[in-house]
Parts: structure tokens; sequence; C-alpha cells
């Protein structure tokens, strides 16, 4: 009999090098209790380059046996592994990132010495100390970069998921890191191009606007452009592209949850009920935040005689449990449990804003391919919208739903190609597929 | 009305959920021995791959059944009693319908090879072969694979997937060459043995060895080559299950037989999928159809004759598709393994074997008939559309960009074949 065994040795050369790469990773994690215990007050540098160091070499080697392998789906196991599965990696990794979010937010001196680790890069691009935003924003770029890479490996043979993943790497490390960053360092406001109310929320706040119109010319700018994204791109982006133009291609939210949540994608809740509370959610969360807005514009136009502190107080408490709690330790912290989009799905004012526009007036779609859908449901179990795409696609309907972010993920995982994020005509666009045979 | 649907796979549903659509009074049953509720069958490689769980291949949700009021019965059938309208369960009990509906799918084929019931030797179709697969290949290394068609590709992928080792035994000389044209076949062997596994071409098999346990050691060919495994899979096709109806007054042949309308020998007894068998089949088309397409299809012209507008079946122009490995194929029309005399033949394939076109023409007014898609996507409407209307192959090659379905910046391999057709 010919031996066979080395023709078939890639798929399990993965597994050592990504056990490397998880012990790597959980050195990374164990420096940077170190530092943040004190090492790294006295040793800044050194814990810096240890952390990403390590940090860098364990997405590496997890991401080479996707770059080795044959290009295609690459789902092998998903559902039998304790980290992808809700098994007991999963839950120690939810709860390792929802304590860090908690520290985070409310308990940084815990953080004191970590963040005293990024002070060189952090006066290097912006001539001042670090704080634990800048710790943050760090950590978070490193993730999309790294996780980023292993994306673009495990879909190779798709020139849609590459470019979209470049285009999210470069807008988190360019316009949400290095950006701002070097502002900073000019002495410009820190303001952050890709992020536009109502998700970067204060963007529209008077506060926020008379601080950027009173720090000169280029303030005056940043007020222009963020209305200009805010009321004349995001229509017409979203007219001719459909939401993904924003969600999956250029928000820092998005790039986390694509990159650093693609693990998880397959753990959205697809039930029927789980839409119903994502509707009633999001949508609350879009009023909560333009009645906050117009109740500091009405106040600030009334000198506050009107409303007193009662909007100031509105804001602060949507910052508290939108901003932070909703967003950050909820939205990131439960990736492993409950898919990588909870924020996106449930709590985001612009995907809800760019949800309505999508839904009722777009060009975009996920076209049907006529009968040809099998129901075998690959394409609903990996939309990490929590979509039921399948039930769409088996009734010959195209996918038209306000939280689809169009990743194109249901559209490569279809075994018989039935799937297609296009846009087209806005006319025509709901009618289902008829068999010519049943036309009357 | 008290119609009762026998299978609740694919066919069974369609039925069911179409009745009810057309028919808000009907009472509809599904009885089904195998599931409680419905599934894909066609995902069951991906439960086993570990891509899905059970829970993802059920299209509905379970509330769905009750909702909708099909009422769903977890049990075989044993015997049916046509005179007195009666169908008699394995578990003791029996239940009486006004309207039957028998869509009962089909089981692996086997063909009275010595050692085909060992341990370890089986087929794949239903979740119990799944369960049974689960366990037969638990800490093994090797398997064999018999018969070289849609299903022994998935298995050999499955088995694959926890590293195992593959030999797959085909009878003919290429991969599936009794469906594919040569180049197409000669492309899908190459990819699929590119992952890995041992496709060894006119073998057939001959013998089943055990060990003695009693449990598959190892097969012999008809050349007399001997392959150890500890596992052998059984994908010499699938026949009709309509073992419950054997001395039974129905008529049936392989499957039940049934004319255009899906009605049997008895009146308001009608069957349909994979079990059917038409009586006479229309010119080019096969008696009994085994596809997730045409079940489907079957099942919704079904449900309109239950309900009162007995209509006869038209599958249309015919379609299919699969995967093999990570080539994707889609066919339409007609696209026999040889060109038929009257037919031309255009086939365009990328140098890097992944991808690849065929279009066959009439001889004489050109016009198109069929086509092949290898690792591209196309739309069905359109393929459809043209084979409908006869439009020539010089039309088709200027116009693919118009059905071309693959994602967005994929690379147009349109430009490439009308190169290819032009220089030809």
């Amino acid at each position: 009999m010919k031996d066979i065994s080395l023709s078939i040795a890639s798929p399990s050369a993965a597994k050592p090098l990504q056990k490397i790469g998880a012990t790597l990773t959980a050195c990374a994690i164990l420096c940077s209790i170190i530092a943040a215990y004190g090492a790294g007050k006295t040793h800044p540098l050194l814990f810096f380059f240890l952390i990403t160091a390590l940090f860098i070499s364990a997405g590496i080697l997890y991401s080479i046996p996707y770059f080795k392998a044959r290009a295609g789906i690459k789902n092998d196991g998903i559902m039998q592994n304790s980290l992808s599965n809700r098994g007991a990696i999963a839950w120690g990794i939810a709860i390792l990132m929802t304590g860090f979010y908690i520290i985070l937010y409310w308990f940084p001196y815990f953080l004191e010495g970590l963040i005293r680790t990024m002070d060189p890069l952090s006066m290097m691009l912006r001539d001042k100390a670090a704080d634990q935003w800048f710790l943050y924003g760090t950590f978070y770029t490193l993730a999309v970069l790294i996780m980023g890479m292993r994306f673009i490996a495990k879909y190779k043979f798709s020139r849609y998921h590459v470019i979209r993943t470049i285009s999210v790497m470069f807008f988190q490390l360019g316009f949400a890191f290095l950006l701002p960053a070097f502002l900073l360092k000019l002495n410009q406001p820190e303001f952050y191009f890709s992020y536009f109310w109502p998700l970067k929320y204060s963007y529209l706040f008077p506060n926020d606007i008379d601080y950027l119109i009173s720090s000169g010319n280029l303030g005056v700018f940043m007020v222009f452009w963020g209305l200009v994204m805010t009321f004349i791109a995001t229509p017409v982006l979203t007219y001719n592209f459909g939401k993904r133009w924003y969600c999956s291609w250029v928000c820092g939210c998005g790039a986390l949850a694509e990159t650093l949540g693609d693990p998880y994608r397959q753990n959205s809740d697809k039930t029927l009920k789980a839409w119903k509370i994502e509707r009633w959610m999001v949508h609350s969360v879009l009023v909560f935040i333009v009645l906050t807005t117009t109740l500091l514009w009405l106040n600030s136009w009334k000198s506050g005689t009107i409303l007193g502190d009662a909007s100031g107080l509105f804001s602060q408490w949507y910052g508290f449990l939108i901003g932070s709690v909703f967003s950050g330790v909820i939205g990131t912290g439960f990736y492993p449990i409950m898919g990588s989009r909870v924020w996106c799905r449930f709590g985001c004012p612009m995907a809800a804003i760019l949800g309505l526009f999508q839904r009722f007036k777009s060009k975009f779609r996920i076209t049907t391919n006529g009968g040809q859908c099998i129901s075998c449901g690959n394409c609903s179990t990996y939309c990490e919208m929590g979509i039921d795409v399948r039930a769409y696609a088996q009734k010959g309907e195209n996918i038209i739903r306000a939280s689809c972010v169009g990743c194109g993920v249901c559209s490569s995982v279809c075994p018989r190609g039935v799937l297609k994020l296009e846009n087209l005509e806005e006319e025509g666009r709901f009618i289902p597929y008829i068999r010519h045979e049943d036309k009357k | 009305m008290k119609i009762v649907i026998v299978g609740n796979g694919i066919t069974g549903i369609t039925c069911a959920r179409n009745i009810r659509k057309l028919d808000s009074n009907a009472s509809i049953n599904v009885i089904s021995g195998e599931t409680e509720h419905f599934f894909s069958r066609t995902a069951l490689m991906y439960i086993y791959m570990g891509h899905m769980k059970f829970e993802h291949t059920k299209p509905y949700e379970d509330w769905f059944w009750n909702k909708n009021r099909i009422n769903l019965i977890r049990a075989y059938v044993k015997t049916l009693n046509a005179k007195n309208k009666i169908l008699l369960l394995e578990n003791g009990e029996s239940i009486a319908y006004d309207k039957l509906i028998l869509a009962t799918g089909s089981k692996p084929n086997k063909f009275g090879w010595p050692g085909e019931d060992l341990v370890g030797v089986q087929g794949l179709y239903s979740i119990q072969d799944l369960e049974q697969m689960e366990a037969n290949t638990k800490n093994i290394s090797s398997a064999v694979i018999v018969g070289g068609g849609l299903i022994g590709i998935e298995m050999a992928e499955m088995l694959h997937s926890r590293k195992i080792n593959v030999t797959m035994l085909v009878r003919e000389d290429l991969y599936w060459s009794n469906i594919l044209p040569r180049e197409e076949a000669q492309l899908i062997g190459k990819h699929v043995a590119g992952h890995g596994i041992d496709l060894r071409f006119k073998t057939e098999l001959k013998e089943i060895v055990s060990n003695n346990q009693g449990r598959v050691a190892g097969v012999l060919t008809h050349s007399g080559e001997k392959v150890e495994c500890q596992f052998v899979g059984l994908t010499a096709g699938v026949k009709p299950n309509i073992g419950f109806l054997d001395n039974n007054e129905l008529e049936t042949d392989k499957g039940i037989l049934i004319n255009e309308y899906f009605e049997t020998s008895i009146p308001d007894i009608y069957a349909a999928g994979d079990c059917a068998q038409f009586r006479i089949p229309k010119q080019g088309e096969p008696a009994i159809e085994q596809l997730w397409y045409t079940g489907k299809m079957q099942a919704e012209t079904l449900a309109k004759t239950i309900c009162g507008d007995r209509s006869v079946y038209n599958r249309g122009i015919w379609f299919n598709s699969a995967k093999f490995y990570d080539l994707e194929y889609q066919t339409y029309g007609q696209l026999p393994p040889e060109t038929n005399p009257e037919q031309k033949s255009f086939y365009w394939e990328h140098p890097n074997g992944r991808h690849a076109f065929r279009a066959n023409y009439s001889s004489t007014d050109e016009s198109i008939q069929g086509f092949n898609f290898i690792g591209i996507r196309f739309r069905q409407i359109i393929a459809e559309e043209w084979i409908r209307e006869r439009k020539t192959i010089d039309f088709v090659i200027q116009n693919l960009k118009k059905g071309w379905f693959d994602p967005e910046f994929s690379k147009a391999f349109y430009m490439d074949i009308s190169y290819s057709y032009l220089n030809r």
C-alpha cells in the first residue's frame, strides 16, 4: 500500500504550533501581570518589548498552519474545541477579558505598572506619558493586527476577505491609533476620524463642538468632518454599499470583532427570540442617544436654564451604561460566550442607523442563487450577527436585514455557492426566486 | 381531511409545509423514526467534521411545528393496511389517514459483498448511520471507501478531517466518470488526490475480510490486492427505502411506482422523493430522482395535488451542485459525460486546476444546451434562461459576466474563458 502519511501531515502539524502559540500568549499575559504589579515601572522598555514580542510571535505561530494549508474553508473541529465551543478555555478567556475591562474602567490604578511600560511608546508618538486609554489603545490595535493576520491566512482564498481585513487593520492602526496620537503631539485635539456620531456620541455634543471650534482651524475642520460623515456620507455610502462600508471595513469595534472575535463568531444566538430582543435593544439605545443629544442642545441653547444638570446627568449615564459597560465589558468580554458582535448587534446606535438605511433604502443585498440552497446551515451557524441566513436562502429570498454587517462569511462557507454580497439596483431586491415552471 | 406523511426529510417536510400554506384546516401528521425534528441530511458531514452540531442542521426552530400545527410522530412504520386506510407502527400503535404520502427516502446500496455486514462496515445516509460512523471510526488509522460518487467523496473528507488515511476504490477509470466528462473527472480526481486521498481507479471490491473479533480488517480487490483498514464505507449509491411495503398490494419496482401526479397504484396514496419511481419517466430523465432539489420540487407539486389542484410534475431545466473538498461544482441543462452526436462542447480550465468551465451546444444551430462550472459560481436564473431561450454559444461567451456569481473582487475568469473561446 502506498504510504500517504506524508501527504496528509500538514493538518496534524498544526497542533504543536498552536500549542506553542497558546503558551506564548500565556507568557505575555503573565508578563503583563508582573509588569502591572510594579516591575513595569522600573523596567518599562524591557516589559514593553517582552509583552509585544510575545503577543506577536504567538499570533504568527498561530497563523502559520493557515498560511501553509491549502486554500479553503478551515472549520474542522470548531464544535469540538473548548476554545470555540464555550468550553472551559472559552469561559476562562471571557472572565479574563471581562476582568480586564472592569479594572481598566474603574480600577486603573491596578494597572499602573503596566501603563508605565507604554510610556516610551507614548512619549514617542504623543509627547505625553501613557494613561490607561493609551494602554488599551495599544493592546486593541495589537489584537486587531495580530488576529487580522490570522484572519487573512484563514480566508486567503477570498480576495473580499483579504482586502476587507487589510482595510480594518489600516483604519485601526492609522485612524484610531497613530493619527490621534500624532494630533496630540501637534497640540491639536485628539480626534478620531474613523468614528462618528452616534457611535462616538460626544462628537455632536455642544461641549465637544465648542471645544473643537475654539481650538483652531483644524478643530473647525473636525466639526465639519463629523457633520459631513454623520449626515451626508453615512446615508450616501450606505445607500450604495450597505452598512458594511463602515461595520466591516472601517469601524474599530468591527475590526476587533472580525479579527480577535472571529474564532467565536459561531456562538451568536440565531433564534427568533434573540432577533426580537436585538431590535428592541438597539433601537432603544438609538432613541436614548438622540434624546440625550437633543436635550444637551436644548439646554445649551437656553444656557442651562431649563434643564439644569439633568441633561448632563443623562449623558453621564449614557457614557457609563452604553459607552463603558455595554460596549466594553459585555461587548468584548463576552466574545467567547455570546459571539463577537454582541455590542454591534444589541447596543451600537451607529449600527442601528446604518441598519435602518440598509433595510429600507439601499442597493445592498445578499443574493440567493435561485433554488440551490440545501438548507445545510453553515451560513446561519457562522453569521456573527445571529441572522438566520438559511431561513431566507432556502426560500429563494435575498437576505436584506438591518443587522447584516456584510462580512461575507456566509457566502464563503456556503458549500453550494448560493450567496453573493452585491450592490445592484434597489428595485426588486425583495422579490424572491420563483421557478420558471411555477410562474403563472 | 387527515393527511399522514411518512418521512420527515426534505420531501415529507416540504409537503407538510406547503399543504399548510394551501389549507389551514387540514390535519397534517408526519411520522419519522429517524429524528424528532426535520434536519438537513446534506449537512451530516459537517456534524462529523465539527463545523456544526446537530441542532445547527435543523432548518426550523422547534416551536415552528406547533405553531404551524404540523403534528410530529416519532415512530417507524411497520405495515400499511391500504384497505382500511391505516398504518401500523412498530410501537404497536396505529394511525388512520384520509390521504397518505410516502416519502421514506433511501438506504445505502449493498451488493452482497462477502463481509458487508461486519462491524466497521457501513453506508452513510441517516443520523443513525452518522452515530454509528462516529463509534466505528474512534481511534482508527485507515479506512477504505467503496464507490466513487458524491457520498464517497464526502465520507473521504470526513474521515480525513480526523486524520484517518483514506483509500477509495473506484470502479471506473476516473472519478465520477459516469456523470462527469473526462476533463472534469480528471480535474476533481487530481484535487482529491492532492488532499491525500488514495484513489484506486478501475478497482472493484471483491471481499471484506475480518479480524478474529468479527471486525473489519481489510478489503480484497478483484485484482487480488489487499488493503488493510479498520473501517469500510459503502457508498455505491442508494436505493429506495421501502422494506415496510414488502408483500403489500401497493405496486413497487425498485421504488414505489407513481405517475406524473405522484399517485401510486392505490387511490389516496402518494409517493415522492427518493423512494418513488416514475412508471413512465420522461425522455432523458431518470425513473428515480435521488436529489435534495428534486425531492423539494416534487413535494411542492404534490402539495398542490393534495390540496385539490391536481398538478403534473415538471422539474424544469436540470440543475445540480456539489462540493468536492474545496471545489464547488454547478451544472445546468444537458451535460452528459460523453457529448452526444448532435452536441459540440467547449471546455476551459485554469492552469491552477481549481477552476473549469464547460458549455455544450447544438452542432446545428449552436444553441446552448448545458453548463458545467467548477470553482466558479454562476447565476441559476441566467443559465436556465439562456438554455430555455436557446441562446447561441457566441452570445453566452460574450455575456458570461451577466451570470457571474463569484464573490466581489474575485478574479474575472470570464475574460480568460472568452479569450480561450476566441482562440480555440
